[in-house]
């Protein structure tokens, strides 16, 4: 079971507003469709460009990234920088 | 600091750079240098209003002149939709880029590009701009930040909405995004708080100040296929977003980089490549394109200026226990300032169990905002480093222990979210704390500063190839322009792996043709990502060579090791073969299975965050408001720094553009919103004799997601000097200046309040 926490702003648009929500997944990928069926679009929200953090490391490419029991995922904008 | 013993053979040491004698004999081909047979010269004709409709553009008499080959405007490329699409990294409008690269409709702001002419020489091509009849209908224009947001504020686009507000607005407005992120109960942490410092702060816009401007040749030859060489932060960038609004295939579209005469985030978007293929498509001949110091300041990106308003909270014993900030950052003509990572870097820093800080991304009459290393956090960091050097005085306590006892370590949550890893922030503050520098006495009208920063590095797609010659030297290929010494540390940490002398890898540049794809440098990702792209071809190679070793030895390649940069029998054989060193078996590579090539492309994740802590020293002239910085320290956790004297070239210079950021640097607008002070000469940035040599101390604790335990280190320092300078200030006349920059009549007028 995996912890996904997001921002209020984010989860107003993409999960009802609902923060914290746990989700029985063993991939980030599996996570993100899991999070789809229960909220459409949530999908195409991360694919246009969010980073995803495991366990406090930051991801860009989420899909390939495997959880483990008790992972925290957080869904963050993606990041640049100069 | 640094290895106590000694882990590495060329990781950590200071190799002469490969660059270098290029560089001091002037040989090296910088964006303008570049000539091809049959080349013409393209020029931009720029607005001179700061908001204007525009209602016709009459071309004829500029392309009538003899020795005009084209003449395009907006006409001459797609009209694209304003979508929000996924990019290299990170959502792009591309629409946005092009509206921006030549003005479609409006102009937005005075320097924005109207139409571009290519001709014989330079002079016909000035002459053609003066021919091309532009009418214009003046429109009010906004600069200022806080009055763009007003709601009478002249519109800059008429289908912009706020975003990130519900219900959705129904008129626009110049406020493009509203953006919030929320840890704990602020409402809550603040009740409990015994010491509330609230404060508002101003940061002007500052620019790159890059020495090279921007510059490019392009070249469409007649069956389409366009080569362009420009001077970037990354070639693939310059590809992706030219073939986007041009519409030309990516395979169609070769980018080869130029030298880079510095870029600090200021060339990571496209202005004059766009025209210069535009202009070379219709002309038939090469294109070339070179902004003057003028053009720069006009019509390239400065990074945002800000309003700030925080409020922070303690106990009396120091323990934070509330944030809250307001930001809202000018992006220029088009939405894109960095208030997100603004409101994501502000309170990195700390464990504070309640914190909020919200975002606003503010359209207003200037040039369009760039990146400007670390885009965002130094102006958050000086809101909230000056409200935390406040309350420290508040308190009595000590600026350096008030950190310390609420420094963010492995396992603090982020406001944005997720845990810290592995960091080195503690270490940073304890080593200011050791410092000479911080226990130093100070004469009458000095002051002390210290402040503190946050980066989170990024890691992205990267590739390499690692090539090996028939003589035993290499060459490493990587896709990344160097703008701080990453050709060296490309070849270090390939040498580490291979095992041979650095002297034996050249490590090379390719263009977008020759080298996989390779997200720009920016970010503080190249020696992270592409690094680690470097040490997984590395690797590739040097399991090639124990299988070419073991096809020599008829083994299995199980029984070869690898050891500096010798194949050697496994432990436990016991029979007679020889050692087999590279050379030997790259010279037997024809007879083995062919040349030996490693390569890598990966999307890196797991880039550790960087912390610095910044202590200044400065002397305030009070007849004057002049101040000179007397002493100046950087101690930063670079993770590892794989050549340390390029790892402290950007520790150092960060701190010079952040101290000029403090004390000298702004635009100034006439009242028709038309910039005063385009040039170096009256935007003041720091010279050599303006600083005192800046000293640096790394501190190493190494990222676990590295093979070398490489962190990014070239946005960081930028993030602290503005409040080390600013607390340094106050500390040592007595007045605090919430406004930059803390210029002489700024801080004189101060003193006389």
């Amino acid at each position: 079971m995996a912890t996904v926490l997001l921002q209020p702003e984010f989860a107003r648009r993409h999960t009802g507003g609902e923060r914290i929500i746990e989700v029985e997944a063993t991939t980030c990928q599996a996570l993100i469709e899991l999070l789809d069926e229960r909220h459409p679009g949530f999908a195409d929200a991360i694919a246009k460009g969010v980073v995803v953090a495991i366990d406090g490391q930051l991801y860009p490419d989420p899909l390939l990234q495997a959880l483990k029991a008790g992972s925290e995922v957080c869904f963050l904008p993606a990041l640049e920088g100069g | 600091m640094g290895n106590e013993e000694r882990q590495f053979k060329w990781v950590g040491t200071r190799q002469v750079r490969p660059d270098g004698v290029e560089k001091v004999t002037g040989q090296a081909n910088y964006g303008a240098d570049f000539t091809l047979p049959g080349m013409i010269t393209g020029r931009v004709l720029r607005s001179p209003h700061a908001h204007a409709r525009i209602r016709s553009i009459d071309t004829s008499a500029a392309s009538a002149l003899k020795g005009v080959r084209a003449v395009v405007t907006a006409d001459d490329f797609p009209n694209l939709p304003s979508e929000v699409v996924a990019g290299g990294e990170s959502p792009v409008n591309y629409r946005y880029i092009s509206c921006n690269a030549i003005a479609r409709d409006k102009v937005l702001y005075e320097g924005h590009a109207v139409a571009a002419v290519a001709a014989s020489d330079p002079a016909v091509a000035e002459a053609a701009l003066k021919l091309i009849q532009v009418e214009y209908e003046l429109l009010p224009h906004v600069i200022d930040v806080r009055e763009a947001m007003r709601e009478d504020a002249p519109l800059l686009h008429e289908d912009l909405f706020t975003e990130g507000v519900d219900p959705k607005p129904a008129r626009p407005s110049n406020i493009a995004k509203r953006t919030e992120f929320l840890l704990g109960d602020p409402a809550a942490g603040f009740a409990e708080c015994e010491v509330i410092i609230e404060r508002s702060y101003t940061t002007q816009p500052v620019h790159q100040g890059y020495i090279e401007p921007h510059a490019c040749v392009a070249s469409v030859a007649a069956d389409g296929m366009t080569t362009v060489w420009s001077s970037s932060q990354g070639q693939f960038m310059v590809r992706e977003f030219c073939a986007k609004l041009l519409k030309i295939a990516d395979s169609d579209l070769r980018v080869i980089p130029a030298e880079i005469g510095g870029g600090f985030g200021g060339k990571t978007t496209v202005y004059l490549e766009p025209l210069a293929i535009a202009l070379s498509r219709k002309s038939g001949k090469p294109v070339k394109m070179v902004m003057s110091r003028e053009e720069v300041f006009k019509a390239s990106g400065p990074t945002s200026g800000g309003v700030l308003h925080v409020k922070i909270g303690a106990r009396r014993d120091g323990t934070l226990l509330a944030g809250e900030c307001e930001l809202a950052y000018q992006a220029g003509a088009f939405p894109g300032s960095p208030a997100i990572p603004g409101c994501m870097t502000a309170f990195a820093c700390y464990d504070i169990p309640n914190a909020k800080t919200v975002g606003f991304d503010v359209v207003s009459n200037r040039p369009k905002c760039a990146a400007y290393r670390a885009p965002g956090a130094p102006m958050a960091a000086f809101a909230v480093e000056s409200a935390l050097d406040e309350l420290a005085l508040k308190l009595g306590m000590d600026p350096i222990e008030l950190r310390l006892k609420n420094a963010a370590k492995e396992g603090t949550r982020a406001l944005y979210g997720p845990k810290m890893p592995i960091i080195g922030f503690v270490e940073t503050l304890e080593a200011a704390r050791a410092h000479p520098h911080y226990n130093t006495p100070l004469k009458a009208n000095q002051g002390r500063g210290i402040a503190s920063g946050f980066w989170f590095n990024i890691g992205g797609q990267s590739s390499a190839a690692l090539h090996i010659n028939e003589d035993g030297t290499a060459e490493v290929v990587t896709g990344n322009p160097d703008i701080g010494g990453s050709r060296a540390s490309m070849a270090i940490m390939a040498a580490e792996v291979l095992g041979i002398d650095y002297a034996k890898v050249k490590p090379l540049i390719g263009d977008t043709a020759s080298v996989g794809y390779s997200f720009l440098t920016g970010g503080s990702r190249v020696t992270f990502a592409t690094g680690k792209a470097v040490v997984e071809a590395a690797n590739d190679v040097v399991q090639q060579l124990r299988a070419r070793a073991a096809k020599i030895w008829k083994c299995e390649v199980e029984e070869v090791i690898w050891k500096d940069g010798v194949a050697h029998p496994a432990q436990g054989q016991t029979d007679t073969r020889t050692q087999l060193s590279l050379a030997e078996i790259a010279a037997s590579a024809a007879r083995t299975g062919g040349p030996i090539s490693g390569k890598a492309s990966l999307n890196a994740g797991g880039a550790g965050p960087g912390f610095g802590t910044h202590l200044c020293d400065v002397e305030v002239d009070p007849e004057t408001g002049r101040v000179e910085v007397l002493r100046y320290t950087v101690i930063q956790d670079v993770g590892r720094a794989i050549h340390p004297s390029y790892v402290e070239g950007q520790m150092q210079g960060g701190a010079a553009q952040g101290i000029g950021w403090a004390l000298n640097e702004e635009y100034v607008y006439d009242e028709q919103g038309r910039l005063q002070n385009p040039g170096f000469l009256d935007y003041r940035m720091p010279v050599a004799s303006d600083l005192p040599m800046i000293d640096t101390v790394m501190v190493e604790v190494p990222n676990p997601a590295h093979p070398f335990g490489v962190r990014g280190v070239g946005e960081v320092p930028i993030v602290p000097p503005l409040a080390a300078v600013a607390n340094a200030v106050a500390r040592a006349s007595g007045v605090r200046v919430n406004d930059l920059p803390i210029s002489p009549p700024r801080l004189l007028a101060a003193l006389m309040k």
